[in-house]
C-alpha cells in the first residue's frame, strides 16, 4: 500500500485546515455552480466572477474531505487572477497529473503551432502547490475528490460566458 | 446459547484475507456481508451438477435446477413466516422489489394527490421509487421525522396518515441503526386505510423475522446482506394483493399464453418473475438461510447486541465527547450499525487511515442523502457487525482511529 503520507502532504493538510478563498460572492454579478460526488456525497460550490476572460474572483463552499477542500483551495489560489485561456492549460495539466497514466517525459518536443500565443498555451502550465496533489493518484479512489472543484469551475466558466 | 464465534469465522474463507499486511478487520456487512463455506458451495454445486434453465425441461437436469429453485423458495418463506411459498417473488434485490411494488401496485393504485408516507432515515431505495411516482403520477410524497435521538418522531403520525394510501418504511436504519415499531406502524397505517410496506434489508440479516408479526402487506429484503449471494432478493407480499395486482415486467417465464393479439400471465409468484431468474443466486440464498437458521436468528440477535454495547462502551471509554455516535444510545433499540464522527475529521479521511490497518468502514451518505441533511452533516464514518465479528475487531476499530490524529489533529 502507498504510504498516506503520499496523500496527505503538509502543503495539503494546510490549505485544508486554512482554506484560501472560502466563501461566497454575490450572483450576479458573480456565477454560481455545484458540483456533486454522488459516490460518497461531496458537495462543492463554485462562485465566480468574470471582468472580460479574466477571474477577477474566486470562492467556494461546500462540503467533504480533506483532499477535495484542499484541491478547491489551492485551485481558487492558482487561476484568480487568470484568463480562461490560461485555466483551460491549467484545467489540462492537472487532469494529466490526475491521470493514471504516466505524463510524457519532459524532454519529449511539444507539437509544432502555428504561432507564438498557441505555442505558449500548448506548454503545460505550471500547477505550482496544486503539484502536491500527485499522491492522489495512487489512491484512486480520491481522485473524484480532487477533480469536483475542477469540473465544478468549468461549468461555472461555461454558465458565465452564456 | 452464545455465538461461538471462533467456529463460525472459520465458516468465512475471507476472513483469513489479509490487507496492507494486517489481518482484514471488516465492519461493513450493512453493506453487503461475507459468504459462508456452505454458501459457496452450494452455487459452486448448483453449476457444477445441475445448471440448466428452469420450468418447461423435461430432462432430468431442468427437473432438478427447477426443484432447486422452488426449493430455495421454499425456505426463504419459512424462514420469513409466510403464509405460503408462492407469496415470495424473488428479485435482483430489495431496491429492485421496492420498484416492483411502485410500478405495478403505485400505478394501478395511485392518483394524483394521494399522499404516500415515507420517513427521513429511509435508504434511496425507499425515496427515489415514490419520487419518480410523485413525477410522473403527482403522487403526494409525505415524511415521518426523526428526533434528536433518531428515532421517528410519531407525534403527528396520525396527521402524516391521514388520506395516504401507503406507509413506506425501513425496519431498521441502515444508518443509525434505529429499530422501528414496525408493528406499531403497520397498525396505524392501516387503521388510516393505508398498506405497509418494510424494507426489511437491514432486519432480515440481523433480527427473527415474521412478516406475520409485522402484519404488512409488502416486505422488501435482499440476499446479499444475510450471507447469500449478490442479484437475488425478494419481496414478500400477501397472496391476494400478489393476485391483484398487474404484472412488473413482461417476457418469458410471466406468462399463461401469448398470441398476437395479447397475453395473459403466470399464477403468483412467476408473474412476477420474468426471465431466467437468478438461479443459482436463489440456491445461494437457500443456503444462507440454512446456515442462519442452523445458528439461530435469535441467537444472532444477541451476539450482535452484547457487541454493539461493547462498542458503544469502547469507544465512549477511550474517545469520550472526541466521538459522536448517531442514532439511539440504548443498544436494545439499534441494530449493529455504528455511524460516527470522530473529531470533526471528514469520514473519507477517517475510512482512509482506517484502511491502512485493514479495517473495512464506509464513509459516505449511505445512501440517505435526506438523513444526512437532517442530521446536518454530508457523510458519517459507518462501521456495522455482524455474527462473524467479535471484541478484537472492535478494540482495533479503536486503536485504528487514533492514527487519523496523527494528520488531522
Amino acid at each position: 500500500m502507498p504510504d498516506l503520507e503520499d496523500l496527505y502532504r503538509e502543503i495539503i493538510l494546510d490549505h485544508y485546515r486554512n482554506p484560501r478563498n472560502r466563501g461566497e460572492l454575490e450572483c450576479p454579478p458573480a456565477v454560481r455552480a455545484e458540483g456533486f460526488n454522488p459516490l460518497c456525497g461531496d458537495e462543492i460550490i463554485i462562485y465566480v466572477d468574470l471582468d472580460g476572460d479574466v477571474i477577477n474572483e474566486i470562492k467556494f463552499g461546500g462540503q467533504g474531505c480533506s483532499i477535495s477542500q484542499a484541491s478547491a483551495s489551492m485551485m481558487s489560489s492558482t487561476v484568480k487572477g487568470r484568463t480562461t485561456a490560461e485555466l483551460a492549460n491549467l484545467d489540462r495539466a492537472f487532469k494529466t497529473l490526475m491521470s493514471i497514466e504516466p505524463e510524457p517525459a519532459e524532454s519529449e518536443p511539444n507539437a509544432p503551432s502555428h504561432n507564438e500565443a498557441q505555442a505558449k498555451l500548448e506548454t503545460p502550465a505550471k500547477l505550482g502547490d496544486i503539484e502536491a496533489l500527485k499522491g492522489v493518484v495512487k489512491f484512486p479512489v480520491r481522485i473524484k475528490c480532487a477533480t469536483l472543484c475542477w469540473h465544478t469551475l468549468t461549468q461555472a466558466i461555461q454558465q458565465a460566458q452564456t | 446459547m452464545a455465538l461461538n464465534t471462533a467456529s463460525i469465522r472459520a465458516d468465512f474463507p475471507i476472513l483469513c484475507r489479509r490487507v496492507h499486511g494486517k489481518p482484514m478487520v471488516y465492519l461493513d456487512s450493512a453493506a453487503t456481508s461475507h459468504k459462508p463455506r456452505p454458501v459457496i458451495d452450494a452455487v459452486t454445486h448448483y453449476y457444477e451438477q445441475i445448471n440448466s434453465n428452469v420450468h418447461r425441461g423435461s430432462y432430468q437436469l431442468a427437473v432438478e435446477s427447477t426443484d432447486a429453485l422452488e426449493e430455495a423458495r421454499k425456505k426463504v418463506a419459512n424462514f420469513i413466516g409466510a403464509g405460503s411459498d408462492a407469496e415470495v417473488v424473488f428479485a435482483k434485490n430489495a431496491t429492485e422489489a421496492i420498484n416492483l411494488v411502485a410500478r405495478t401496485w403505485g400505478c394501478a393504485n395511485l392518483s394524483p394527490g394521494d399522499p404516500v408516507v415515507i420517513t427521513e432515515l429511509e435508504h434511496h431505495a425507499n425515496i427515489v421509487p415514490w419520487h419518480m411516482l410523485a413525477q410522473e403520477n403527482g403522487i403526494n410524497l409525505r415524511w415521518i421525522p426523526i428526533d434528536t435521538n433518531g428515532h421517528l418522531d410519531l407525534t403527528n403520525l396520525d396527521r402524516l396518515l391521514d388520506g395516504a394510501k401507503l406507509l413506506s418504511v425501513a425496519a431498521v436504519s441502515n444508518v443509525l441503526g434505529t429499530i422501528n415499531p414496525v408493528a406499531q406502524l403497520t397498525e396505524a397505517a392501516h387503521d388510516a386505510g393505508a398498506l405497509m410496506l418494510v424494507d426489511a434489508s437491514q432486519h432480515t440479516p440481523h433480527l427473527p423475522t415474521d412478516v406475520q408479526e409485522m402484519g404488512a402487506d409488502f416486505v422488501a429484503f435482499t440476499g446479499h446482506k444475510m450471507c447469500g449471494p449478490t442479484g437475488i432478493g425478494v419481496l414478500w407480499a400477501k397472496m391476494e394483493l400478489l393476485e391483484a395486482i398487474p404484472p412488473f415486467l413482461g417476457g418469458g417465464e410471466m406468462i399463461l399464453n401469448v398470441t398476437k393479439e395479447g397475453f395473459s400471465t403466470a399464477d403468483v409468484p412467476w408473474k412476477f418473475e420474468a426471465g431466467t431468474p437468478p438461479i443459482a443466486e436463489a440456491v445461494g440464498l437457500g443456503a444462507a438461510v440454512d446456515y442462519l437458521t442452523g445458528l439461530g436468528m435469535k441467537q444472532v440477535r444477541s451476539h450482535e447486541l452484547s457487541l454493539v454495547s461493547y462498542a458503544l462502551n469502547t469507544l465512549k471509554e477511550r474517545y469520550g465527547n472526541h466521538i459522536t455516535i448517531h442514532g439511539p444510545q440504548e443498544p436494545a433499540e439499534r441494530g449493529g450499525v455504528l455511524s460516527f464522527d470522530y473529531k470533526g475529521i471528514h469520514p473519507h479521511d477517517v475510512a482512509q487511515v482506517l484502511d491502512r490497518a485493514g479495517v473495512c468502514v464506509r464513509a459516505g451518505h449511505h445512501c440517505a442523502k435526506p438523513l444526512m441533511r437532517v442530521l446536518g452533516c454530508g457523510a458519517t464514518s459507518r462501521a456495522s457487525l455482524y455474527l462473524y465479528n467479535n471484541e478484537s475487531d472492535i478494540d482495533a476499530l479503536a486503536d485504528a482511529l487514533a492514527d487519523a490524529d496523527a494528520f488531522f489533529v
